[in-house]
């Protein structure tokens, strides 16, 4: 295989996964008789310009940093968890427990560690499963983890229509979480500190999820425990022949990647919402191996890559409301263009690309 | 009569249920036993069902459907063929590539070519595939047992429900009976052996992925117009992925893989009929935990409790020919 520098691989090569995405979304959208540029105007305009659009953007971002951070711990160890959905989901019920139990009696300080803690440990659980069945028992990850979101969603709806539905309302939907174990909102700290934000769901979440991109760096690429998962993905065999313990490795890869994929849902049931409803992963989950892909499985890569789907996602609503013909699906579809470009087709461009720069 | 036409009634909705997974899990058969994973029965399936229902809304044809839904799901297996068998992509991203790809495109032309939110008009019963009445089903009906068992259970499907029963024999011959199929599976095995045969590795592969898009494509008919009277977004509704299942439980072998696609397909049935009711000794059962039993059988399977599912040797590894 020949290699490209590491500026072509970083760099050009998502680029050009992008525009290709986009131009094909492009081709899509003139074809349904809508001039393709102004669709970007609106898309642009919805993600940064429109008040409160920016906060919007960085809610958005803030979930698929802790989903897109999931799916690549996982990748550096070439595992594949696809589980993201269901970690979160279940995330969010983790969440939920703890805030409702301590949010009445213990002090904000206290309980939002704690129900952040939750939400961390019951996404962990959820990808421990798989990650020890496929240590231990050989169960393909890909296919346990996929069950482990259908058995997530059927649990969680069981749960949110009967014993955790919220009285006197007709939706399947949790009772709400205690102020005192919300994560507080931007727009309403801000004028605190003498800054006016328009009103959007961008919580504290935000600065954690950045935190989380440093700590995974760090563990990833500075300690021993990093070292072996790299090492892992390289050469399973070669990483067992060096005295890697494979099997406890993966369980331990699986169960952070599990615990940063609930962490989303600090940022959705903590901070936006205060109460848990159906589905509220919303495939953001899926949305996550899209922005590891593009990111490279590399946090700086990762926290481009969540912020241009963000936009994406973000800007992509207002398409309703500006054509008629055009709604905001279009994204999913550029997503996906995404995944396939730079997941599965990776290798159409790279033997291209090394002709040309001429690197043997 | 009573217990007896509830049971009757419930396998007969078993049989519809089951359909879609016995097409798709054949799909994913032939497709897995020649090497290639398809995690994209779903989108294919949910292509299919969108180009059916809107061929079957323009044309009015219940047949012009069909072949749109084939072609379409056609088109998506092609795909994935150029991805994981051209360029040697990772079969698994293509496949979540495509699904993702169907459920956003499937909703956005569903929108803007008939401004129904994401719906395509419902389709009058012309354009449908009606119940087929077989003969018999009314001259035998009060024959005791085995007449209230033709009328109701055997007789009275879509002619796609009988498509879907016909095509496990069909698989079964076509990949263990015939040259063909002897190939596609040494080359799900051992691709390696097959080339140095003289036999095209990519050809062989490419015609199943094919065939696997052509019983995706019949099965997305039957949603959109047989099961159903048009288009719903994100109709397929993770029956792709239940198929998947079926394919795993059944361990890629056709006749055991449709009784778990039956069993699937009666636990789906009787999770409708028990919505609501009160069961004796436990009250009220959530449905929830009937539908995701599938799931956690594949789990348990998985885990190895009940047998060892082995997939095909070289699934999901490209196959890269020595120079």
């Amino acid at each position: 295989m020949t290699k490209l520098p590491a500026w072509a691989e970083f760099g050009l090569i998502p680029l050009i996964n992008l525009a290709l995405a986009f131009g094909i979304a492009g081709i899509v959208i003139a074809l349904l008789g809508v001039n393709p540029f102004a669709a970007m105007k609106v898309i642009i305009e919805g993600a940064f310009v429109d008040d409160g659009a920016l906060g919007y953007t960085l809610f958005y971002t803030t979930s698929l940093i802790f989903t897109g951070l999931a799916v690549a711990v996982a990748f550096q160890a070439r595992l594949f968890n696809i589980g993201g959905e269901g970690q979160a989901y279940i995330g969010g019920l983790g969440a939920l427990l703890v805030a409702v139990t301590v949010g009445s009696w213990l002090p904000a300080i206290a309980s939002i560690p704690l129900a952040i803690l939750g939400a961390a440990g019951f996404g962990a659980l959820w990808a421990f499963v798989p990650g020890w069945l496929q240590a231990y028992r050989g169960s393909h990850i890909v296919i346990t983890t996929i069950m482990f979101n259908f058995i997530a969603s059927g649990i969680m709806v069981a749960l949110l229509s009967g014993p955790l539905m919220r009285a006197g309302q007709p939706n399947p939907e949790s009772a709400l979480i205690a102020d005192s174990a919300r994560l507080p909102l931007i727009h309403e700290i801000a004028p605190h500190l003498g800054l006016h934000v328009a009103r959007s769901p961008l919580n504290l979440a935000f600065p954690l999820a950045l935190i989380a991109c440093v700590v995974v760096w760090a563990l990833i690429w500075r300690t021993r425990w990093g070292y072996a998962l790299r090492a892992m993905g390289h050469s399973e065999d070669a990483a067992e022949y060096a005295g890697i313990k494979v099997r406890r490795l993966i369980v331990s890869a699986m169960a952070l990647s599990g615990m940063l994929a609930g962490l989303m849902a600090i940022n959705v049931i903590l901070g936006a919402q205060g109460k848990v409803t159906l589905a509220f992963p919303a495939g953001f989950g899926v949305t996550g191996i899209a922005v590891a892909l593009m990111g490279r499985s590399h946090p700086l890569g990762i926290l481009l890559a969540a912020f241009l789907f963000g936009a994406l996602v973000q800007g992509g609503t207002e398409l309703d409301f500006e054509f008629p013909t055009i709604t905001r699906e279009m994204v999913l579809l550029i997503q996906g263009l995404i995944i396939l470009f730079s997941g599965a087709l990776t290798f159409m461009f790279v033997p291209m690309l090394s002709r040309i720069l001429g690197r043997h | 009569m009573g217990l007896g036409l509830d049971i009757l009634l419930t396998l007969d909705s078993m049989l519809r249920l089951a359909t879609p997974l016995v097409l798709c899990a054949m799909a994913g058969l032939i497709s897995e036993r020649a090497g290639i994973v398809d995690i994209g029965l779903e989108g294919k399936l949910l292509v299919a069902a969108f180009g059916a229902a809107a061929m079957a809304s323009w044309t009015g044809s219940a047949w012009a459907g069909l072949g749109a839904a084939i072609l379409a799901s056609m088109l998506f297996a092609l795909i994935h063929g150029f991805a994981c068998i051209t360029h040697r992509g990772d079969q698994i991203i293509s496949g979540l590539a495509l699904n993702t790809i169907a459920s956003g495109l499937t909703i956005v032309l569903s929108t803007a070519l008939f401004k129904l939110g994401g719906q395509t008009p419902t389709l009058d019963a012309g354009a449908r595939f009606g119940p087929i009445s077989l003969p018999g089903a009314d001259s035998l009906a009060d024959v005791p047992w085995f007449g209230p068992f033709w009328r109701q259970l055997i007789s009275g499907h879509s002619l796609l429900v009988y498509m879907a029963m016909f095509s496990v024999p069909l698989v079964w011959w076509l990949v263990w009976k015939t040259r063909f199929g002897l190939r596609l599976r040494a080359v799900g095995e051992m691709p390696a052996a097959v080339d140095s045969a003289g036999v095209s590795v990519s050809w062989l592969r490419y015609r199943a992925v094919l065939i696997a898009g052509i019983l995706c494509g019949i099965a997305g008919a039957f949603l959109s117009t047989a099961y159903g009277s048009g288009f719903v977004r994100e109709m397929s509704a993770g029956k792709g992925y239940i198929a998947l299942a079926a394919l795993i439980l059944g361990k890629w072998r056709p006749f055991s893989v449709l009784l778990a696609c039956l069993l699937f397909g009666f636990l789906e049935a009787a999770a409708n009929r028990m919505q609501g009711t009160d069961l004796p000794l436990i009250g009220q059962l959530p449905v929830e935990f009937i539908l995701i039993l599938p799931y956690v059988a594949t789990v348990i399977l998985l885990v190895g409790f009940f047998g060892k599912a082995i997939p095909p040797k070289a699934l999901g590894i490209p196959y890269v020919k020595e120079r």
